[in-house]
């Protein structure tokens, strides 16, 4: 009755969601009353275990082939280490890498999967797990009822593990059985530029509740008026109405000014992930029941275009017709 | 050379809602196509455009009612569609990710497709999962989280990119036959012209059952089963200002001039 957890690291760093998989783990290990295992797959797996050993592991395996993430061999060394485990529960992080996989793998070992889980419990034979749906609006739970599972968990909701730990560590050879057809180049960044609102105080940003670029005017003349730095959600760069380096989320930047000022934002959980971290959050939003209220300070609950120019005339300014 | 796109009709929540039993209640949802998989379809028709002998399938899950969906689809440019469906279908309610890849690989394995697109999650439950687990049942090559896709058809290589964490791309070529799982912002959608929406009346838009893709009702059963759905306890304390919009903005004003960041 115990845990197989897949730890990531990336260009040369153990990424921290790790450590919140070491949490979970021992917690579902701890409810199967078995081991907590770990499994780190290429680059420095030597140092990457070392960083790994925390309390609450029981053993760190490591496969040493390849310098990064790679699915293939991932998958490979997944059913390898899973035929000998016989693990119940197979841990993995609901990351961009995790789910380049996890799919992958419990279909291949004929497990059943649930992902981006929010809270688990154990009872009895299987496993009843939380997660969110229709955009946060609501929660649902499922019963998995089965002897082995896969679950990937959401990233930033369980604590890091700390403390040091005395795991055993082990390495394990994984033959991938030929070539990958699939072959990663290397990384680029992307998103810079002359502004970085990582650097700002104050962010004023804005999410789908503008509409359309041309209202775009309205909240330049805000943050203007603010002396403050604009901001976004996703969609506003994915419609290119402002750069990649205004985008703040898990796939843009994580910021941490003194105050955020959410405009027509939702609060979807990859935009939360990158400003929970603001000392204030203000939220304008019509949808009373936006998950961004779940974390804002301050609510008001109202129509952006009647809020927005009433703040700019607060402070003295011209509010532009849109 | 053909495209598949699985397509899929979401339903999104209105912002006062019920729930009633194991879903929210149908007269709080609205349906439309999912945004990634609108991502999906414009790259595929994309290629279509560039390459002439380009075909471009969608198939979509789902009931009556997402023949809407589909046509949208069809308006853009898809050549085609497939709708699975039935009566065990109607009655299985929720459809775990091991169920929906085993349908989709059903008629993934009589298109015989080189490509495959599907959208890296359906807004409305968020797995992210069924793309990836297709193309294992396929036996084909994949990549997750798509956000570039240039092709290379003598060589049978994609090379894409995928979009990680903290505005970080991975750089990879992919050998097809692959399934692709398309991000938002890898293009720029097409609105359906009036007469693609014409067009997409003709289009052929094929119903098949369970039975019809060659595989039997044991596909339906599944060890995750929903137990319930409630709406989460606010973990907010938010303070609300509340009021007329000059009211609540005064509100905020002084709270901002009170932090010290305006001093106008």
């Amino acid at each position: 009755m115990s845990v197989l957890a897949v730890a990531e690291h990336r260009r040369g760093e153990v990424r921290d969601v790790s450590y919140e998989l070491v949490t979970a783990g021992r917690r579902l290990a701890d409810g199967l009353g078995g081991e907590l295992n770990l499994l780190v797959v290429g680059g420095d797996v030597d140092g990457f275990a070392e960083d790994l050993n925390r309390d609450g592991v029981d053993t760190v395996y490591t496969v040493d082939d390849g310098e990064e993430f790679n699915h293939g061999i991932h998958a490979a060394a997944i059913e390898r280490l899973h035929a000998d485990l016989e693990p119940t529960a197979l841990v993995a992080p609901n990351s961009v890498d995790g789910l380049d996989y996890a799919p992958a793998v419990a279909q291949r070992l004929d497990v059943p999967l649930v992902t981006d889980v929010i809270d688990f419990e154990v009872d009895g034979g299987g496993i009843e797990v939380t997660r969110e749906q229709y955009g946060g609006k609501v929660e649902t739970t499922y019963q998995v009822d089965a002897d082995q599972y896969a679950v990937t968990v959401r990233p930033a909701e369980w604590p890091q593990a700390e403390d040091r730990g005395d795991a055993a560590v082990e390495p394990i050879d994984v033959d991938v059985g030929g070539e990958s057809g699939t072959t990663v180049n290397g990384f680029e960044e992307v998103g810079g530029g002359d502004v970085d609102i990582t650097e700002a105080d104050v962010l004023v940003s804005i999410g789908r509740g503008i509409e359309e670029a041309e209202n775009l005017p309205l909240v330049e003349e805000l943050a203007d008026t603010l002396g403050a730095t604009l901001s976004s959600s996703r969609p506003i760069v994915d419609n290119e109405w402002l750069p990649k380096n205004r985008q703040v989320g898990q796939s843009g930047k994580v910021v941490t000014p003194d105050v955020y000022i959410a405009i027509g934002i939702s609060g979807a959980v990859q935009h939360v992930a990158g400003m929970k971290g603001a000392d204030t959050i203000v939220a304008i939003n019509t949808d009373p029941n936006a998950p961004i209220y779940d974390i804002a300070d301050y609510g008001i609950v109202d129509d952006l275009f009647d809020v927005v120019p009433a703040l700019i005339e607060e402070f003295g300014g011209d509010p532009p017709e849109v | 050379m053909k495209v598949l796109v699985t397509v899929k009709e979401v339903a999104e929540v209105d912002d006062e809602f019920q729930i009633s039993g194991l879903d929210v209640d149908d007269g709080s949802l609205e349906y439309d196509l999912n945004e990634w998989d609108d991502y999906a379809v414009e790259e595929a028709v994309q290629l279509s455009e560039a390459d002439d002998d380009v075909e471009v399938v969608t198939v979509t899950i789902g009931p009556e009612r997402a023949e809407e969906t589909i046509r949208m689809a069809l308006a853009k440019g898809a050549d085609r569609a497939v709708r699975v469906w039935d009566d065990n279908l109607a009655d299985a309610g929720f459809l775990d990710v091991d169920t929906k890849a085993a349908l989709l690989a059903a008629v993934a394995e009589a298109e015989a497709p080189d490509i495959v697109f599907s959208g890296v999650q359906a807004g409305d439950d968020a797995n992210g999962a069924t793309g990836v687990a297709l193309a294992e049942r396929l036996g084909f090559e994949w990549a997750a989280v798509v956000n570039d896709f240039e092709l290379d058809r003598d060589a049978d290589v994609a090379s894409v990119r995928r979009e990680l964490e903290g505005g970080v791309e991975e750089l990879t070529d992919v050998e097809l036959p692959a399934v692709f799982t398309i991000q938002t912002g890898i293009n720029e959608p097409r609105y359906a012209s009036l007469r693609g929406i014409r067009q997409a009346q003709r289009k052929e838009l094929e119903v098949r059952t369970i039975d019809d893709v060659g595989l039997d009702e044991s596909v339906l059963e599944s060890p995750v089963d929903r137990t319930d759905m409630y709406e989460p306890a606010s973990e907010g304390d938010a303070t609300y200002w509340e009021g007329s919009p000059e009211e609540t903005a005064g509100e905020l004003a002084a709270f901002l001039r009170d932090e010290g960041v305006v001093s106008s």
